[in-house]
């Protein structure tokens, strides 16, 4: 029979629109308006998950996001989401979810064995056992461990869906949208100040659409909606549903996910499923609420046993009858309620029981006029049945166990009392103190601009709700700057109030020893605190620890007070003395799609590409990323042509004619200015106060602990204007570091730059026949006489305003041509064309590479950060005499004495064999121990094809006073050895003749 | 999340912000001893209170600037131009 | 009380009313042949081992709230001594075969798990400094293997292995060795262990002052009153420079928060510890089933023990981009440690200028795997009033001498390491 358990009228549902779902494959229907959970109740179904350790049977705890219990897997393939709270999905037709952590079936679990077991797994028994044999902890027990433990399961393909990030500013933000949300947002609205509300729930309204509340001669619920109407037309305010606030950060910056389609089938096209919002309020009006706590007694997890509001909101808000034979148990006036609203909807109330020897009498009086049988001084003591509660053994509270009374029932409904939400207030960096009025913690002082109101400021009566809130409202808005005249709030009728007195442990029947839950997800029992305390682990942090209480999916919600107080009474000390735990961010589990956002996959970095890419494209170049940069590393002329052929052919046609190679990623820093030679005096070890206008040089920039920062050459086009280049890797890097020396210590220097790397192309033209390319092109004389080594001038390349370098990378022959970006690739096309009828070719980083070994010249792979200009060869560029960065600290004693890993070149000495990158170095022969015997390693490697041999640059210990010795370069990692001889890094011409040809 | 005001652009999310450490190490003179030095590029009060740093507005206008700011609490007390020399701040434009 | 299967045994039997305290709640004496300041993982297994190797059992650990409840209960429990430089990989070492006797050294279980860990490289740089650090590993006796891309697939089969994703992945390096451990557990075995040879474990003994004359310290102010003390070790990670405030040293040291998440409990899922090489993000998986995961410092001092947005939202796309299935899972709990970040990434272990005050800390991440190396060289260093030449070259006075161990390369850059 199809939804059995609805009542004939009410609820917050369109009774008209049926929605179809299944759960662990059987169809159910529900209503629109329903959750996953009230839905399953209107079903009549009740078990639904078991439990973490003892795969008992669970049911239905809450109707809300504190739900310990309740939580399946919801769709499936890539979208599936374990450990989704069945209180929190609202139904959508076709939902699919399936009961978790179970084997065979949910109905008959045979890891329910572990139940009878219980004593031996008590709190932190693991850390006791399963030791021996030690091999066997990974292997064996983890093993199983790994697999009877987690909940449920994740999908393993990429998920489908995307997810959003946005920014709002405001005056006020209210956090929650119930009795005091709604008030402190509507006066902080009437001020014109800019107010974003925010509530969990599809619907604005909170505690006014489960209670039955009179508001202003209205139901609780209609008011509501119509100031959640109002609001929602007004311009100035912005509300938001669906929406969790997860996170209270630093700076009044509060982090909040809205569930944009997740109450839909699957994301309407262009919608994300989830977007995170980062709000920027002047002032946060926290109307969180509060959660009710669950009573402790014998087998209080059975399924059947459920939160006293909880019933209330299945009856009011989902028109579902979560049982048909009813007791109440409570220690405080709030779940007398229950009894009524469930009697008034046609559910049999058997009893309420009241640990109170004397409950307020109105409420009594109320309880009587209805038939509906009252209990004081009494407890449940324990629950029995199987899979659902079948009756409650009543025990007084006044001592007497041994005679208790059964009542057989199918729900009962609990109240442990209300704790208001602080966790918003907590992470604001704020500490909650205990008030022993309602038996649980309350907002303490305000580190941040916040304000509790209502409930979650423990004020619980409705009338102090709508008071609080309207308060809050105008003064949160006043302080941010905003007047306006006083309103009073809206008026409640009817209201109780709200008094208890501690039950934190009900006593068992005949004293019996019954399992008494405290954190249901993680089944902690209260004699797992017991234990806890009388080991010693007696603090609310190890107590947590130990017994993994509050660790669960639902942070410990229902059951943080409860623990911390029987933590108490075992100590024998007041409650505030044991302490709270801090609660951390996020208030509810969050995807971790919301933290990513956009910015994942393909779009987690962004790609820099040169003017010339397109070209490279086309031709068919394999790149390589650096620095975010692709760079062509070389050009494969047919299919299968390998990377070995390319660099080898792009090497030998530099080297025997001439050819390009895009050098645009270097970075590039215009510096202007009267002190910009000082400027680089101090950055650089070598010399440039007199370099000439119209020269360029190379230099090394040190870190001030005298490490190798970076190296490249640095070119004077005028008197006060120098241009830059760093390594491609450091370019932002530099910039940074030269902004902080200029900043912060020498802002006298008359100096200004910026980055021009993305302003202009750089095109490296390089090999003997590089000025016979370039005098077809170039506008200036560009003869070695009129243009030597290390001369720079401006020119045209055709018709293109250009920078001309006389500098080599490649140790060649060779020039460096910069153009405007835009025009970046039309010069190379210029280049190309001229060079046609030469023959000349195109390189790729892969034969830089070569080119540069083979000279010697070092860069990232030497420059690792652990260098000096010392350990590279290049101490004789520094002048000691001036002022640099780095300077005294590159002189301490152990940077200058022996045992320092210094470049030096390597060759092959096994002929057709080539080096590895990350060999290391060590003596002849040696056998390899456990102390390392390692001299140093190889940092660059290449085929040199002028030598027809292996070659590489390395760092080794006292290099350069080696060369001429043997080593093996060994590759322990894939059992190489290769012998090595030691020689001086620069392999081809020595003295420097080509580059000055 | 820090929002730090930057004396230029006005106040902005820390992630427009790199970290640039203590600003009360005074980089000492060229003259002054290796022990000086040592103390300069390696040994740092690292008080939990108020201190003073440095922040590269890297991200936006590209200024360093001297925050005051609580390392426990996470209160920023002010915020200035690290350069004495650089323009004075206008958020009108 | 033994702990073993026997034992859970006997105790259910009986209702475990028979379990005894795991350490005593002893009032502190007025006088210690040695006083460790910090009841961390660090602290108690520098007791530990000073009992246990040296025979020096006078000794209180003095800790300002509950054990284990800094860094030690704050990270993300991997062990490793994957390390390139020398100094770092025999430490390191050497902390990993004392990992593979804890359990049963300590009588209680550490749940040290050798699932391994796997370092992701995408471009041929990184396959390259993974190469030099793996054959390093070899040739100090560290077990290293480098997987390429079948490798990888075979140990985390859900990650991004698409055609024409950003960041192929290459290859990686693995450590078979490297695993978990269960970081609560190790600060209550070793506080067990210590306490039972007479080792005076006190909580909530917060040290106000440090009582010195001239170059020696005669003990500390208390929240509790003065404690004398032959010797003080200082093994605070964290708040290391507001200790040695106290004695008006400064040191190379400034203090980050590092973050750690966790998301709620799922089947296994991940069964290697593994860390992506195109943007800080570790992942691995606890035995209650949560995925671990962090990434880098926030990069500004701060003594703050929480959570921030920016690095979370860097961190988590980081994984999302790493491994794209992780995007529908939750996270669960955001949290922070406040790391002694050391100007070289490297710890200080030793002596300090003055003569019987001796420095544990500038662990920057790698806190937590040291544990053991760090109690025992610590005792060896209090005991001989010298380093152990395992932690010979941690010295303080290695900044001034410039003998840095910067496994990074980055330079006295705390924020960078």
């Amino acid at each position: 029979m199809a939804q059995q358990f609805r009542t004939s009228s009410g609820g917050h549902i369109d009774r008209g629109r049926v929605i179809s779902f299944t759960f662990d494959g059987k169809s159910y229907q529900g209503y629109e308006g329903d959750t996953l959970a009230s839905a399953l109740l209107a079903n009549g179904v009740h078990l639904v998950g078991r439990s973490f350790k003892y795969h008992r049977p669970r049911g239905i705890q809450t109707a809300g996001s504190e739900e310990p219990n309740a939580i399946v897997e919801l769709r499936s393939g890539p979208r599936k989401e374990p450990n989704t709270r069945a209180t929190t999905i609202e139904l959508f037709d076709g939902l699919v979810a399936n009961s978790q952590n179970r084997w065979p079936s949910l109905d008959f679990d045979v890891m329910a064995i572990n139940n009878l077991f219980s004593p031996l797994l008590s709190a932190g028994f693991y850390y006791k056992t399963f030791m021996w044999p030690a091999s066997f902890w990974t292997n064996v027990y983890e093993h199983v461990i790994r697999r009877a433990a987690g909940l449920g399961t994740a999908a393993t393909e990429p998920d489908p869906d995307h997810y959003e990030q946005c920014h709002e500013h405001c005056d006020v933000l209210v956090v929650g949208a119930g009795p005091a949300g709604l008030s402190a947002a509507l006066a902080a609205a009437r001020t014109d100040a800019r107010v974003i509300i925010v509530d969990e729930h599809p619907t604005l309204g909170g505690s006014l659409n489960r209670d039955n509340y009179t508001i202003d001669g209205k139901h609780g619920s209609e008011w509501a909606a119509e100031t959640a109407a109002e609001l929602a037309a007004m311009d100035n305010v912005h509300v938001f549903s669906r929406t969790t606030v997860f996170g209270y950060y630093d700076h009044n910056v509060i982090g909040a996910v809205e569930k944009v389609s997740d109450h839909l089938p699957v994301p309407p096209a262009g919608h994300p499923r989830q977007r995170m919002w980062l709000f920027y309020p002047q002032r946060v009006i926290l109307a969180t609420g509060a959660t009710e706590r669950p009573l402790v007694f014998g087998n209080n997890d059975k399924p059947g046993i459920m939160l006293a509001s909880a019933a209330r909101s299945y009856v009011n808000a989902y028109g579902v009858k979560p049982g048909k034979r009813v007791i109440v148990a409570t220690n405080n006036n709030d779940a007398y309620r229950t009894a009524i609203d469930l009697h008034r909807a046609g559910i049999f109330v058997t009893a309420v029981v009241d640990s109170r020897a004397h409950p307020d009498a109105p409420l009594a009086d109320e309880l009587k006029k209805l038939s509906i049988r009252l209990l004081t001084g009494s407890a449940v003591g324990a629950a029995e049945g199987g899979k659902r509660v079948k009756y409650a053994q009543i025990v007084t509270t006044q001592g007497d166990t041994l005679d208790p009374v059964r009542i057989d029932c199918d729900l009962i409904a609990c109240s442990g009392g209300w704790n208001p939400n602080v966790h918003l207030h907590s992470q604001s960096g704020a500490k909650p103190v205990y008030d022993d009025s309602i038996l649980s913690f309350v907002p303490g002082e305000s580190r941040q601009a916040e304000v509790s109101a209502g409930a979650a400021n423990g004020s619980f009566a409705l009338q102090d709700c709508l008071d609080q809130g309207n308060a809050a409202g105008a003064e949160g808005a006043n302080m941010a700057g905003f007047e306006g005249k006083e309103v009073k709030a809206a008026k409640a009728e009817d209201e109780g109030v709200y008094a208890l007195e501690a039950l934190w442990i009900a006593p068992t029947p005949y004293n019996k020893s019954y399992k008494q839950f405290i954190d249901q997800q993680n089944d902690v029992k209260a004699s797992d605190v017991e234990l806890a305390s009388q080991e010693g682990y007696d603090s609310v942090e190890l107590l947590k620890r130990y017994t993994t209480q509050g660790m669960a999916t639902d942070q410990g919600k229902t059951s943080n007070v409860n623990a911390l107080a029987i933590l108490a009474c075992q100590r024998g000390e007041p409650i505030p003395q044991v302490g709270i735990t801090t609660f951390r961010p996020p208030y509810v589990p969050v995807a971790m799609g919301v933290f990513a956002g956009h910015t994942v996959g393909n779009d987690f970095m962004p790609v820099r590409r040169t003017a010339i890419h397109d070209w490279n494209e086309k031709q068919g170049a394999v790149f390589i990323e650096a620095g975010l940069w692709l760079r062509a590393r070389y050009f494969p002329q047919y299919p299968g042509d390998t990377l070995y052929n390319c660099y080898v052919r792009e090497t030998e046609a530099t080297r025997n004619n001439v050819a390009l190679v895009d050098v645009t990623t270097l970075g590039k820093i215009d510096i202007q200015g009267p002190d910009a030679p000082e400027f680089l005096n101090r950055l650089y070890i070598n010399n440039w106060l007199k370099l000439p206008v119209g020269k360029a040089r190379y230099g090394i920039m040190l870190r001030e602990d005298g490490m190798v920062y970076d190296d490249g050459t640095t070119s004077r086009l005028g008197e006060n204007h120098f241009f830059m280049t760093t390594t491609t890797a450091n370019a932002a890097g530099v910039l940074a570091h030269m902004e902080q020396y200029h900043q912060t210590e020498w802002p006298d220097l008359d100096v200004v730059f910026c980055s021009v790397t993305e302003q202009w192309t750089g095109i490296a033209v390089a090999g003997p026949n590089s000025r016979k390319l370039l005098e077809k092109v170039i506008d200036i004389d560009v003869s070695n006489e009129a243009f030597p080594f290390m001369a720079v001038g401006e020119c045209k390349l055709n018709n293109i305003t250009a920078r001309l370098f006389r500098i080599s990378f490649s140790g060649e022959l060779a020039y460096e041509v910069n153009v405007p970006a835009d025009y970046g690739e039309q010069a190379w096309l210029d280049l190309l064309e001229a060079g046609k009828e030469m023959g000349v070719g195109v390189y790729g980083t892969e034969a830089l590479g070569t080119m540069r070994i083979e000279k010697g010249h070092v860069a990232g792979s030497e420059l690792d950060g652990r260098t000096t200009a010392r350990d590279i060869g290049l101490e004789g560029m520094a002048n000691r005499a001036k002022h640099f960065i780095g300077k005294h600290c590159s002189e301490r004693p152990a940077l200058l004495g022996d045992g320092r890993l210094q470049v030096v070149g390597l060759k092959s000495l096994v002929p057709g064999r080539n080096l590895r990158i990350g060999a290391h170095l060590v003596d002849p022969d040696k056998r390899l121990g456990s102390v390392s015997q390692s001299q140093g390693h190889i940092s660059a490697t290449t085929y040199s094809p002028q030598l027809d041999c292996g070659i590489a640059l390395g760092l080794l210990m006292d290099g350069a006073s080696r060369h001429g010795e043997q080593l093996d370069a060994v590759f322990p990692l894939d059992d190489e050895k290769l012998r090595v001889e030691v020689c001086h890094p620069v392999f081809i011409d020595p003295e420097g003749e080509l580059v000055r040809a | 999340m820090l929002r730090i005001e930057c004396p230029w652009c006005g106040v902005r999310n820390e992630d427009e912000f790199s970290y640039g450490g203590d600003a009360t190490v005074e980089r000492p003179a060229d003259d002054a001893s290796q022990d000086d030095w040592y103390h300069y590029a390696y040994t740092r009060d690292n008080p939990a209170g108020p201190h003073r740093e440095y922040w590269h507005h890297v991200n936006g206008c590209r200024a360093w600037i001297v925050v005051e700011r609580d390392t426990v609490t996470h209160e920023v007390f002010s915020t200035a131009p690290a350069s004495p020399n650089l323009p004075a701040g206008n958020r009108e434009g | 009380m033994h702990y073993s299967a026997l034992s859970l045994v006997k105790q259910a039997l009986t209702g475990n009313r028979g379990w005894t305290r795991a350490w005593r709640n002893p009032e502190p004496r007025k006088q210690y042949d040695v006083i460790i300041i910090g009841g961390g993982g660090h602290g108690l297994a520098t007791a530990y081992y000073l009992a246990k190797l040296h025979g020096i059992t006078n000794v209180a650990v003095l800790e300002k709230g509950y054990i284990g409840g800094g860094n030690t209960g704050r990270n993300t429990t991997i062990v490793r001594s994957n390390y390139m430089l020398n100094a770092n990989s025999q430490f390191y070492e050497h902390s990993m075969k004392l990992w593979e006797g804890l359990s049963q050294d300590l009588n209680y279980n550490v749940m040290f798990s050798q699932r391994g860990v796997l370092n992701l490289f995408h471009t041929d740089a990184q396959r390259d400094a993974a190469a030099r650090r793996g054959n390093a590993m070899r040739l100090n006796g560290v077990d290293a293997v480098m997987h390429d891309l079948d490798g990888v697939r075979k140990l985390m089969p859900h990650l991004d292995f698409s055609k024409n994703t950003r960041f192929p992945i290459l290859g990686g390096l693995a450590q078979p060795r490297g695993g978990t451990a269960r970081h609560d557990a190790v600060a209550w075995g070793y506080a067990r262990g210590a306490d039972r040879l007479g080792v005076d474990i006190i909580q909530k003994c917060e040290v106000t002052a440090i009582k010195r004359d001239g170059d020696k310290v005669l003990g500390v102010e208390t929240s509790r009153g003065f404690i004398g003390a032959g010797q003080v070790g200082v093994a605070v990670a964290g708040n290391s420079s507001r200790l040695f405030d106290m004695v008006g040293m400064k040191l190379p040291i400034e203090s980050h928060v590092l973050q750690a998440f966790v998301t709620e409990g799922i089947k296994p899922l991940v069964d290697t510890v593994c860390t992506f090489g195109a943007g800080h993000f570790y992942i691995s998986q606890s035995d209650k089933g949560g995925l671990v995961f962090g990434g880098d410092i926030d990069g500004w001092n701060t003594y703050a023990q929480r959570g921030n947005l920016p690095t979370f939202n860097h961190v988590v796309a980081g994984g999302v981009t790493m491994m794209p299935c992780l995007a529908r899972l939750r996270v669960l709990r955001q949290w922070g440690g406040v790391m002694d970040m050391s100007m070289d990434g490297t710890p200080i272990i030793g002596k300090t200028p003055i003569n019987n005050l001796y420095l544990n800390g500038g662990w920057c991440y790698g806190g937590f795997k040291a544990t053991p190396a760090s109690g025992w060289v610590f005792a060896h260093t209090i005991a001989h009033d010298k380093p152990h030449k395992l932690n010979a070259d941690f010295t303080l006075e290695r900044f001034r001498e410039g003998g840095m161990l910067d496994e990074k390369g980055v330079g006295a850059s705390p924020k960078s390491h």
